[in-house]
């Protein structure tokens, strides 16, 4: 081989290896994200032809919440999930949070203290799922199922068949309120998180580290990756963003029952996944969640307007769930058959 | 299923009498080539019934590529196998298994979770009328077989409750139960107790009365010659010599492995030693090293050396944090440090090239600069925000000195080569500025032209005053690249050795435990 002499000699000329070979453009034309997008515009189009409603701007508005508050969840949940873990017990931590708030609002608490009551038991939730996982070596999937039971068993303990009800004044804005014109409190919250997580992803450290962590937990780890640090800090971002969203629901619902947000995992599990976010960790954009996150809402939203019953609606998730994760396997599977024949 | 049980089980066993001197199995002429390596050039083998042949070679020899031929796993590219006299094929694993040919592994391949029973009969469980398991009579036969093999077990037990020498005792009742007439046994003592050894001698000899051909692979001197009648020296892949034990010495036996020119193909350059960068002292582990002290100045390249298992890599990985250390100290240019994980090593300028590459060292699915940045993002970045250009310029700087070949900077790392793969594991080592920089099997399954640009590398950063750490199992390097060697045996140091005094003689000798010299 040349290689040897080329090596030997320390003024080798300098093969210049570039640095990309495809624009980032091009790569984003040919993404996951492209497609959903598509669709997503796809499915607008049918949205506006089969209703004459479905164009007004406060109708749109309003199909904001069929996703705003699961979306805030889904961003911090692709994060883990690409980070290679998985927390099930977000909508218990909606459960429990809610109960908490409406347990402070019946002792007469203001609504500061119930925002904060909000953030904090989110956050203790996910740091003890954190804990399990980082500080127990537990696996997400099995402690997380385990804490779902937990969380949501504490508020059925407390509350029963009983609701809460009797929320302040005041604490309707965050789920009711409107920024400016048709434009919700929630989807303006919406926005700047999704822009946060976006940067927070794609353009810090931080996520360069999930990234890692997700293709290769033990290489990142001898890379000098703070692993169990970087997976506790997700588990907490998950669980503070359960307690956001617990905030916006409650103050939408006005009340809070123990059933709260019920199933809901199972919907932001896949809005993650629909989003491209390999279930298999390593992979996906935060674009490609708030796409997703749109694609979810406006079926929702369609299958409300021409009066198709939630059952359906939760058969629908079920087998989009199935397909986003089976299509491309089965896509691959295909296509090597075709090429050992 | 049925077809291989074929003419292999359909043999005359009274043939193979104890009195006639033929080789119950044989190799002839066999070669096998992997990308870029000739593992095995035309080499023959015998194996006799009723007796042990050991083979010996050092690393790298083509010593587990011939296990992988004789077990089916790999296919020679040449030559012939019979048995018997009657040539044989293994196309695959169960062929062989099936023509009775078995193998017991430094690990054993076993089922851990499964009963001991039923891991002596997988695959060949007796059946009752109806097809099913016939648990009564796999317990009896179980029981019977580990009786055969002087193992106390309960065939009940699960698998993972057993110690390893009893798992080997699990894994050779299995080699009885389906006939096997050929064992070979890599290693099987690397991991035993001095009381579980000599069990195993009594097993072997009891398989030698039972006619069975035995294949011992092992680089302990002291038990080849314990239980051996026959040695095959294989060295670089090829046959150098074979006979009985009783006509060579021990001395004989290692020239025999090692003979061969060593240092021209190296680029070691003489350097002037600086300052004392790192001391280690006391560095101990409950079970994988004792008491390993050193010292290591700038400009110096040294060599760690000793058999697989002799704890070196665990060794490193705790200098490296990633395993806490009992007990120990270690000072960084006079200054004491602790390390409790790899964060703290970068910091303190110790970093560490893993020997299992595709694990540990590189992030497979990053592509080839984020690879690179990874550990200096703090340096690349801004307020922790990333700069692309920043980390494209700095991969650019190191990945070129390597020499590295990729279509681009952002390809994936898994598409490119093992030997390219180092170069930006490497790289990314030296992006942080290091003091210390620790390689374990630097040049382990790559290609020669990637070894010799490792091998220039690592002079030209101990020219430039870096302190290199090498553990290698393999003499050439280790010889052509130290300037002094540590020798470790049984996690513990069993020689020091400075460049001027190093021979392959005195490092396989100390690796072995033999004394000095005969």
């Amino acid at each position: 081989m040349s290689d040897q002499v080329l090596a030997g000699d320390p003024r080798a000329p300098d093969r210049n290896i570039p640095d990309r070979l495809t624009s980032p453009f091009q790569r984003h034309l040919r993404s996951w994200e492209t497609l959903l997008l598509a669709v997503a515009v796809g499915i607008f189009i049918i949205n506006a032809l089969s209703s004459p409603y479905f164009l007004d701007p406060w109708n749109l508005s309003d199909a904001t919440f069929n996703f705003t508050e699961k979306a805030m969840i889904a961003f911090a949940m692709a994060l883990l999930i690409i980070s290679g873990e998985i927390d099930l017990s977000v909508a218990s931590i909606i459960a429990l949070t809610s109960t908490a708030m409406g347990y402070l609002a019946q002792s007469g608490f203001g609504v500061p203290e119930l925002v904060a009551a909000g953030l904090m038991v989110g956050m203790l939730c996910g740091a003890f799922n954190g804990f399990l996982v980082t500080g127990l070596g537990l696996p997400s999937i099995v402690a997380t199922i385990g804490t779902m039971s937990l969380f949501r068993g504490i508020s059925y303990i407390v509350l029963g068949d009983q609701a809460f009800r009797g929320y302040p004044a005041g604490f309707s804005f965050f789920g009711q309120g409107y920024v400016w014109w048709v434009f919700t409190f929630e989807f303006v919250l919406f926005a700047v998180l999704a822009i946060a997580y976006g940067i927070l992803l794609h353009k810090t450290d931080f996520g360069r580290a999930v990234y890692a962590i997700g293709n290769n937990p033990l290489a990142a780890r001898f890379s000098g990756v703070r692993v169990g640090r970087v997976k506790f800090i997700l588990f907490l971002l998950t669980g503070l963003m359960a307690g956001i969203a617990a905030i916006c629901l409650t103050s939408r619902l006005g009340s809070t029952r123990p059933s709260i947000a019920f199933g809901w995992e199972l919907e932001i599990v896949t809005m993650v996944v629909l989003g491209g976010v390999s279930i298999l960790g390593g992979s996906g954009t935060i674009p490609g969640v708030v796409i997703a996150a749109f694609v979810m809402g406006m079926v929702t939203f369609g299958f409300g307007l021409i009066n198709v019953p939630g059952i359906v609606m939760s058969i629908f998730i079920g087998i989009l769930l199935i397909s986003v994760i089976a299509l491309p396997r089965l896509w691959s599977n295909f296509r090597t058959r075709g090429k050992v024949v | 299923m049925l077809a291989d049980t074929s003419s292999a089980q359909v043999q005359d066993r009274g043939a193979s009498a104890r009195s006639t001197l033929r080789p119950l199995l044989s190799l002839r002429g066999v070669s096998k080539t992997f990308p870029g390596v000739k593992a095995l050039s035309e080499v023959a083998l015998d194996l006799y019934p009723g007796q042990v042949t050991a083979l010996v070679g050092e690393n790298g020899a083509g010593k587990s590529t011939i296990v992988k031929i004789l077990t089916g796993i790999y296919q020679p590219d040449g030559g012939a196998i019979s048995i018997d006299g009657e040539p044989v094929h293994f196309h695959d694993a169960h062929a062989a298994s099936a023509a009775g040919v078995t193998a017991i592994h430094q690990e054993t391949v076993l089922f851990d979770d499964l009963p001991v029973g039923e891991n002596i009969f997988i695959g060949h469980e007796p059946r009752t009328r109806f097809g099913l398991i016939d648990r009564k009579k796999l317990r009896s036969q179980a029981r019977a077989l580990l009786q055969r093999v002087g193992a106390d077990i309960d065939p009940d037990v699960r698998l993972r409750d057993l110690g390893i020498a009893n798992k080997h005792m699990v894994a050779i009742a299995r080699a009885l139960s389906i006939e096997a007439r050929v064992v070979i046994m890599d290693e099987p003592t690397a991991a035993l107790s001095h009381k579980e050894i000599t069990e195993l001698y009594e097993l072997v000899e009891r398989l030698k009365a039972d006619g069975k051909a035995i294949l011992f692979i092992s680089h302990k001197f002291d038990e080849i010659f314990r239980i051996a009648d026959r040695y095959t020296v294989f060295r670089d892949g090829e046959l150098v010599s074979d006979g009985l034990i009783t006509d060579v010495s021990e001395d004989e036996l290692v020239r025999m492995m090692v003979g061969r020119p060593v240092g021209q193909i190296f680029p070691k350059r003489e350097v002037p030693l600086g300052e004392e960068i790192l001391s280690v002292a006391g560095y101990c582990h409950p079970t994988e090293f004792e008491d390993i002290g050193f010292r290591l100045r700038q400009g110096e390249i040294l060599g760690f050396y000793g058999l697989v298992g002799a704890g070196r890599s665990e060794f490193m990985q705790s200098l490296f944090g990633i395993t806490r250390p009992s007990k120990g100290a270690i000072r960084i240019a006079g200054e004491v440090r602790v390390i409790r994980s790899p964060a703290e090593a970068i910091e303190s300028g110790i970093v560490y090239v893993p020997e299992d590459r595709g694990k540990q060292g590189a992030v497979i699915g990053l592509p080839i600069f984020q690879n690179v940045t990874l550990p200096s993002l703090r340096r690349t970045s801004r307020r922790g925000f990333l700069q692309l250009a920043e980390e494209f310029k700095l991969t650019r700087d190191y990945t070129s000195r390597l020499d590295l070949r990729a279509a681009s900077l952002d390809q994936d790392i898994g598409n490119l080569s093992g030997g390219n793969q180092q170069k930006v594991v490497i790289a990314k080592w030296l992006a942080t500025q290091p003091r210390v920089i620790i390689l374990d099997e630097p040049t382990k399954g790559i290609d020669i032209g990637s070894k010799a640009a490792v091998h220039e590398f690592m002079t030209e950063l101990a020219a430039r005053g870096l302190a290199v750490i090498m553990v290698s199992s393999e003499l050439p390097e280790i010889m052509g690249m130290s300037d002094r060697v540590i020798v470790m045996r049984d996690g513990r140091i069993a020689g020091e050795f400075e460049r001027s005094g190093i021979s392959a003689e005195v490092l396989v000798r100390a690796a072995a435990g033999l004394g000095a010299g005969a």
